[in-house]
């Protein structure tokens, strides 16, 4: 098991495993309670388009993904705000045009990219420094946007009662939507574009199973989350199986046991 | 003389092609209740909303206290929504959602002075022993409660109700009267509340607002539930049930 820390790759993906963990987690619960499940998704496939520009032009593909997936973000709370449509219909039109012009994107490159596949399943040997250093400083603004969270938590309650206090819901919204966005981009190397939506979602999902308030339900999720990252790695590792599979299983198996101990908990 | 508590001047809402509300014009005094009746789609939650800052005229005047409604301190206001639009399968206790109404954000922690002031405005309501328990596991009644001592916590001087008595049984709703009139005595606020329930608009309010899309009447209850008045507002059928109700209920 020592071993497994000395190695410069598993450090890499460790160290990178435990700020997604923690980034993904601690947005999830409100992407659970807004009703937003599908928004992952979306995004996750969003960040596709980008990191297949990023490969067609040779350019590191997060540096494009960010921006891309960010656009995207935007354009979707852009339309959900202005038109009658739900956030699932706006989520479903950026997703699969997103989703199209990756395909193209990669098309267009005419030869096989292994990083393509990389990007889509996650892989503990792929996440660089450059990786780190991006997650960190998404972390950084995460610590400094704590403040928000009173705000976004009031209105992930009651978005109208949030604003007849005069809170700039609209504002919050799209902060709150472009680190959700950024969140999705840096968690991909190491868990995937095909799961990363089930990463947001259950640690904050099993934690809201355990929680009677909102703060629990934060501080319960942000631990599930930092934890199966790094376990879930440990396991990848030893398994040799996909780091995004092996993270995302480990974190259902914690969602079956919390439905199990509330029924017996209910009973 | 005081300023009137709302100041409403040919007021006229449009959304896209469809005109909800046109023909407001009215004042309403301070510490007075007022009941705003009419049909279903009438305008009357968008005339709260109007008056809430949510939605803007579109022509017209709008001032609470003097000030455009995205200008008055918020906590001059106190609003009670439906509850029934509320989501009770957020995690929250019921004093996390008194204490939004204190500090107009959500509780990472509860101070002890916080603490006193929401538990006294959970009194006022007789639901203190509501306290700790999860909203999800209140009743309508007792999410009621919850909802009001929310909006009174910050002892507003403008307490604006939406349909506050569905979903409570009649006891309850009495009960939830008498609290409102205690607490207009005691703050001297105004009151002003969307009922569907006509014994509520003439037993307890001072001016009744009647509108169907364009304000009918307003006035003190005798002169704005006039059987012409209602005749407008609820159409030839509609404004029959109202005079039985009115006539059964004054002789």
């Amino acid at each position: 098991m020592v071993e497994m820390f000395t190695l410069p790759f598993m450090q890499r993906a460790l160290i990178a495993g435990a700020l997604v963990g923690f980034l993904a987690s601690y947005y999830g619960v409100f992407v659970v309670q807004r009703g937003l499940s599908f928004l992952g998704s979306g995004l996750a496939h969003a960040a596709f388009g980008g990191i297949a520009l990023g490969l067609l032009l040779n350019f590191e593909p997060l540096w494009i993904a960010v921006p891309f997936t960010v656009i995207v973000a935007i354009g979707i709370f852009w339309v959900r705000d202005r038109t009658e449509l739900g956030s699932d219909t706006a989520v479903g039109i950026f997703f699969a045009v997103s989703m199209a012009l990756g395909i193209v994107f990669l098309f267009l490159k005419r030869e096989y990219t292994s990083d393509a596949f990389t990007y889509l399943f996650g892989s503990i040997l792929a996440v660089t420094w450059t990786d780190i250093k991006i997650t960190a400083i998404v972390v950084l603004i995460t610590f400094l946007t704590l403040p928000l969270w009173r705000r976004w938590a009031y209105a992930s309650f009651d978005r109208e009662l949030a604003e007849t206090d005069h809170l700039a819901v609209e504002r919050d919204n799209y902060i709150l939507s472009i680190l959700i966005a950024v969140t999705v981009v840096v968690a991909i190397k190491v868990v995937g574009i095909v799961l990363i939506a089930a990463f947001l979602v259950i640690p904050a999902a099993t934690s809201r199973l355990l929680s009677g308030t909102f703060r629990r339900m934060t501080i319960i999720s942000v631990i599930i989350g930092f934890l199966s990252a790094i376990i879930g790695l440990w396991l990848s590792y030893y398994l040799d199986v996909p780091s995004g599979a092996a993270i995302i299983l480990l974190q259902a198996v914690l969602f079956f046991l919390a439905m199990i101990f509330k029924s017996i908990n209910k009973n | 003389m005081t300023e009137p508590a709302v100041e409403v001047e040919n007021l006229s809402i449009k959304f896209e092609d469809h005109l909800a509300l046109s023909g407001l014009s009215l004042q309403i005094p301070q510490k007075s209740f007022v009941a705003i009746v009419g049909p279903n789609g009438a305008g009357k939650s968008t005339f709260l909303k109007v008056l809430l800052g949510l939605v803007l005229p579109t022509t017209g005047k709008v001032k609470i206290f003097g000030k455009p409604p995205l200008r008055v301190d918020p906590n001059l206001i106190g609003y009670v929504p439906q509850f029934k639009t509320m989501d009770r399968s957020f995690p929250a206790l019921s004093i996390e959602l008194v204490y939004t109404g204190l500090t107009r954000n959500w509780p990472w922690r509860l101070n002890k002075n916080t603490r006193e002031k929401v538990f006294k405005a959970l009194e006022q309501v007789g639901a203190a022993h509501l306290a700790m328990r999860p909203i999800g596991r209140l009743s309508g009644g007792e999410l009621q409660r919850v909802c009001l001592a929310r909006s009174i916590v910050r002892q507003p001087k403008l307490l604006m109700l939406d349909e506050p008595a569905t979903g409570i049984d009649a006891i309850g709703e009495e009960d939830m009267y008498r609290m409102l009139e205690v607490y207009q005595k005691q703050s001297g606020a105004t009151l002003m509340m969307i009922t569907h329930d006509w014994h509520a608009a003439t037993h307890h309010a001072d001016y009744v607002l009647l509108l169907n899309r364009k304000q009918i009447s307003f006035g003190t209850p005798a002169k704005a539930l006039k059987e012409d008045n209602l005749r407008l507002a609820y159409g030839h059928i509609g404004h029959e049930h109202a005079l039985k109700f009115l006539v059964n209920s004054h002789g």
